[in-house]
């Protein structure tokens, strides 16, 4: 899946007069890795999997790809474990994130 | 009143250092108020604390702008922020670093005098955090106490052992070691 | 015993205190520590209340209004848009005239989501019937929670309070907090004990339908005792002086007797603008500070007292009301109706913003240099 590049020139907001009305993001969802928050990782057990989906239809973010198996993005997952509890076959294990 | 700024990055505990440099004044009959800079905190991202040591009753609720002391916990953070903004003429700047402290240069402070302590290494001595994380908090405290003279080093280890919840002897040893390490 | 406590400890110590019977809340940034600390004290058997889950804040109020018709004193905690999510049963509490105490950490309201520190949540409460009070200092929140109960539950009071602690700059900033002995607290805080509650012995109906014939009495009455608080208010405040050794009132002046200019303010504000009154002092400027601690009931006496004759007022608004100026000034404006000192209107801090000794010198110094104007926003990047 194509992803959008961050923009060459950081956005700036120097006051009132380039603030705009409201708090939308401008992009930040895409360029914006929430991986850093990880301190646990998903991982999806492919063997026990039975595609019911349910992991994808769980995930807050999304993180969860709905592909055969699904398949998790680690560059946005950011570890809530919801999948983990969630998963009726207890095909997704725990494991610690990190070096 | 004196002023004390704590620099560090999420997760060093910059923060948790401010608390127990306040507690250790306190413990010694002082007034106090540490707080941390109200930002969006993450882990790797700037943290900034403030302590704020008094014979009198502390009244502002401010940002400390003029500090008296200034406590580094992550060197790599020199040059990345304005740490020394505001900084009064001779203030005392306390840096987590294996180098010397003639290696840096504050060209924006005036006349500021530079305590360098190889926290990290002495804070791995005690099983404090990992190799690529030592938790550095403690261990500098015991400079602030020597380089500062604001407290005794007594009082910081009595206030580690009160806040810290575990490894408190180790903690409260690297901070001896380092306030013996700086002469 | 003196302890160095967070904001939200002192507030959860100060529920203890009062030997409140049922806690109900819901967790909030920045007010979860509040709760959080409450609820080890109760499991841990320190106090001994009933602490009810709930599944949001309008449902915490719901909760408290309840057991406190059944005679029970309540507590509960919230900040911003979950104050704003039990907006209803705020009228509610205070027409039922239930002596409830309501911990709020002022926060902004979103969007922009903020966390920070702002008062525009309690003041939309202002018009409900509540006390409505600010404060300085970590040991005011505590102090205030106990008087507040005190003062509530007054036969001729029967009013909720809304005790109002800034985000972050005091609930969570450590400071000195003297914690009472408790045997004292007893004899300053007896038991809450209402003359008509919910009693299976003595049925009532509550909070009935009430035609026009009646409503009007009831709301005059609501409106007889907040004027009669400030009497109370004075009494308790000066009752806790003598027992605790701190005296409080409606407003605090400071160093206002011979000023030229005079900062009205209210929160963590009052403490930063006291420290740059000294600094202003220093160097000639003859400037002083009046707290307000109690928005509602409003101290109009007070106001007038210190404010009629000195030459310049400058009101220093942590919230806006859209489409007019900042609420204080509003009001301490026109409590001045006929004064001949010039206003003005600053606002500052909005969403957390800091306000340092430096804005607070910038503002004194448009007033001498600028004319009256009633909205003069401090720091805004244009």
């Amino acid at each position: 899946m194509a992803r959008k590049k961050r923009a060459d020139q950081p956005i700036v907001i120097k006051g009132a007069s380039d603030t705009p009305p409201m708090a939308a993001s401008m992009g930040s969802m895409e360029w914006n890795k929430t991986a850093s928050w990880r301190s646990i990782r998903p991982v999806i057990l492919e063997e026990k999997c039975k595609r019911c989906m349910i992991c994808w239809k769980f995930c807050p973010e999304p993180a969860i790809f709905p592909t055969d198996p699904p398949k998790i993005d680690y560059e946005y997952c950011k570890g809530c474990g919801i999948c983990i509890v969630e998963c009726p076959f207890d095909a997704i294990v725990s494991e610690k994130e990190g070096k | 009143m004196l002023e004390i700024r704590f620099h560090g990055r999420g997760g060093q505990g910059a923060v948790k250092a401010s608390d127990i440099l306040a507690i250790a004044a306190f413990n010694e009959g002082k007034r106090v108020q540490a707080f941390p800079f109200f930002g969006v905190e993450r882990r790797g991202a700037p943290v900034t604390a403030f302590t704020r040591i008094s014979d009198d009753e502390i009244r502002i609720h401010s940002y400390i702008y003029e500090p008296d002391v200034l406590v580094v916990l992550d060197p790599t953070l020199i040059g990345a922020v304005p740490l020394t903004e505001g900084l009064k003429p001779n203030g005392k700047i306390i840096i987590n670093t294996e180098r010397e402290s003639e290696h840096f240069s504050f060209p924006d402070a005036e006349n500021p005098v530079v305590s360098t302590v190889g926290c990290s290494a002495i804070a791995l001595k005690y099983g404090l955090g990992s190799q690529s994380a030592p938790i550095v908090n403690t261990a500098i405290l015991g400079a602030v106490a020597k380089a500062t003279g604001l407290v005794s080093i007594k009082s910081i280890m009595d206030a580690i052992k009160e806040r810290i919840p575990t490894k408190k002897e180790e903690n409260a040893a690297a901070a001896k070691e380092t306030y013996e390490f700086l002469r | 015993m003196k302890k160095v406590l967070t904001g939200n400890f002192a507030t959860a110590y100060g529920a203890k205190a009062a030997r409140v019977n049922v806690i109900a809340a819901y967790p909030i940034t920045p007010q979860t520590t509040i709760v959080e600390m409450l609820s080890e004290i109760v499991a841990d058997g320190e106090l001994d209340a009933s602490f009810v889950k709930v599944e949001s804040e309008h449902s915490a109020l719901a909760a408290c209004i309840g057991a406190q018709s059944a005679g029970s004193r309540t507590f509960t905690a919230t900040s911003a848009q979950g104050l704003a999510l039990m907006h209803e049963l705020i009228h509610w509490a205070a027409r039922a005239r239930l002596p409830i105490v309501l911990a709020n950490v002022n926060r902004a309201m979103g969007p922009g989501w903020s966390i920070w520190a702002d008062a525009t949540d309690s003041i939309a409460q202002r018009d409900t019937g509540w006390m409505q009070l600010y404060c300085e200092n970590n040991q005011e929140v505590y102090d205030t929670i106990l008087m507040s109960y005190k003062i509530g539950e007054h036969a001729d009071i029967l009013l909720p309070a809304l005790v109002n602690l800034d985000a972050f700059f005091l609930s969570h900033t450590s400071q000195v907090v003297d914690l009472y002995d408790q045997k004292t607290i007893d004899q300053f805080l007896p038991p809450y004990n209402p003359k008509i509650k919910l009693d299976v012995n003595h049925p009532r109906s509550f909070g009935a339908l009430t035609s026009p014939e009646h409503y009007y009495e009831f709301s005059y009455k609501i409106q007889n005792a907040q004027e009669k608080a400030k009497e109370i208010i004075r009494k308790v405040g000066k009752e806790f002086g003598e027992m605790f050794g701190r005296e409080y009132d409606l407003t605090e002046s400071y160093r206002c007797e011979d000023a030229e200019f005079i900062l009205v303010n209210y929160g963590t504000l009052a403490g930063t603008v006291k420290d740059a009154v000294d600094r202003m002092r220093e160097k000639g400027i003859a400037v002083g500070s009046l707290k307000i601690r109690y928005f509602r009931p409003f101290p109009s006496e007070e106001i007038q007292s210190v404010l009629k004759n000195v030459k310049a007022v400058g009101v220093i608004d942590r919230a806006i009301s859209y489409g007019h100026e900042g609420p204080f000034f509003t009001e301490v404006r026109s409590n001045l109706y006929g004064s001949k000192a010039s206003l003005y209107g600053f606002i500052a801090g909005l969403g957390g913003r800091d306000v340092s000794i430096m804005d607070i010198e910038s503002m004194v110094d448009y007033m001498k240099k600028e004319q009256p104007s009633h909205l003069i926003w401090i720091g805004v990047k244009k």
